[in-house]
């Protein structure tokens, strides 16, 4: 499904970013990518979708070139979902708006088709009756399950989440977790950048870590929390594992 | 002190004052701010875009424009036009567009060059988040500007637009050097014909300050009403 091989980003010659990063994600696959701030996960992730551009290397997502000057980038964007880690809904639409705006402006689906499919989203993530209310008056976990309904209503053949919890007070995290775990149980292909270890035990097929904006580790789970092969994943693990 | 002042001059002026100079006035102020922002936007776009030297060309237009007294371009614009007209279409004369028009083309090129970058400071104050979000959804760039980047930044920057209009809407005034009618040159010419100097100016400044004034009270009343909350 997504094909990520040697990938290399920089800003300049000693300001490398992403280096040589090689791996994939096969479909109906949940693959969690952890690793300390700065390591470059999230800049990985939007390079999938080109909300980063990267200077050498290949991305393949369902067989299409994204660095292909020739891609059809909206096209193909439409059919790859993501939540980011600030929700990112659109302010000034009420809710079942910000799911219906790509559905008819990308997907051409007709308003009543498009509220439809709304709002069968919104009853999934249980907010069936913040339809009518504004982005602002929702709490983060509401606001991150609308932003999860929003990329969901574009029928995504794989779902990137970038940091979604991250943003989120304590108490709200379970919420949206949920849902995630949810979608990945359904069969969804995922690829989550996140520190929720927990979620990561629980669904996740494998497990990359990142450090220094290299791939240090490609593992399935039951390895990669075995016994993590590197230092740096090894002290990585100790430190947020141990409280 | 008003005993020898007469004003029932404006009284009698107020047909000629109002149908005449006063149209022309708001009708002006309307087609230049409607036009400055289309093309305001424009140079806004084209000022933030990817591409350096439409955004040098943009910016070398807007400080020009704003390094020029208006009076000064409107004046220059008067006599010049003709002859850019006349080279453009290859004439063998100049060509003549008259004073409403060669007006209206310099207020919406001044006006345009003080709204691009209102403009392009509400474009910017929409985090990069949101133009991301869009696009990821498969928004066109320029869906994503129409949807989701411009609408949130018309309401952050309509309130100084407006503001802006309203000053517009003084400015408009400065047509007295092409010896328009406007609301000011009406009243001026009535000042002059029938010699009430006093009278004239002093009810054209309080017309001046109470549509003024009503219309900014208006940009507060908006701003309340339209303002997202976040």
């Amino acid at each position: 499904m997504i094909e990520i091989s040697h990938v290399n980003k920089w800003y300049s010659p000693s300001f490398q970013v992403l280096t040589d990063c090689t791996t994939s994600v096969t479909k109906g696959e949940v693959v969690v990518v952890c690793g300390p701030s700065g390591s470059g996960k999230s800049t990985l992730i939007k390079c999938v979708n080109a909300l980063e551009p990267f200077q050498s290397g290949d991305i393949l997502v369902d067989g299409i070139k994204v660095n292909d000057p020739k891609t059809n980038l909206p096209k193909l964007r439409s059919r790859v979902g993501m939540v980011f880690q600030h929700f990112e809904l659109f302010p000034h639409l009420k809710i079942i708006d910000n799911l219906c705006l790509a559905q008819e402006k990308v997907l051409d689906r007709s308003r009543d088709k498009a509220k439809a499919k709304g709002m069968q989203l919104l009853e999934r993530v249980g907010l069936k009756e913040q339809a009518q209310k504004y982005p602002a008056n929702l709490s983060g976990g509401q606001q991150q399950r609308v932003a999860i309904a929003r990329a969901l209503a574009m029928d995504p053949i794989v779902m990137l989440f970038d940091e979604p919890t991250s943003a989120l007070d304590p108490e709200m995290v379970s919420e949206v977790l949920d849902v995630m775990v949810d979608l990945a149980h359904e069969g969804m292909t995922m690829m989550v950048v996140t520190h929720e270890m927990g979620f990561a035990r629980k669904v996740a097929n494998r497990v990359i870590f990142m450090d220094r904006g290299e791939i240090v580790e490609d593992a399935a789970k039951e390895d990669f929390f075995g016994k993590p092969r590197s230092d740096r994943a090894q002290k990585f693990l100790s430190k947020i594992l141990s409280h | 002190m008003f005993g020898n002042l007469d004003f029932d001059v404006i009284r009698r002026a107020l047909p000629y004052l109002f149908l005449e100079g006063m149209t022309f006035t708001l009708t002006l102020t309307g087609l230049a701010a409607l036009g400055g922002l289309v093309f305001g936007t424009a140079l806004a776009l084209m000022r933030l875009s990817g591409f350096k030297i439409l955004g040098r060309i943009a910016g070398i237009y807007v400080d020009f424009m704003r390094s020029l007294p208006l009076v000064l371009v409107i004046f220059w614009f008067y006599f010049l036009v003709p002859y850019i007209g006349q080279w453009v279409t290859g004439a063998s004369r100049p060509i003549s567009v008259g004073a409403f028009a060669s007006s209206l083309i310099t207020f919406i090129m001044f006006e345009a060059a003080y709204f691009s970058e209102i403009m392009r400071a509400g474009i910017q104050s929409i985090s990069r988040g949101q133009p991301a979000a869009a696009s990821a959804l498969g928004l066109t760039y320029a869906q994503t500007m129409r949807y989701v980047v411009l609408p949130q930044a018309f309401r952050n920057m309509l309130p100084v637009l407006i503001t802006q209009t309203i000053v517009l809407f003084q400015d408009t005034s400065l047509v007295y050097v092409l010896s328009i009618t406007d609301f000011l040159g009406a009243a001026s010419k009535v000042a002059q014909r029938d010699g009430r100097l006093v009278e004239m100016y002093l009810f054209a400044a309080i017309v001046y300050f109470t549509i003024s004034c009503i219309a900014s009270y208006g940009v507060r009343r908006l701003q309340a009403r339209i303002a997202i909350i976040r």
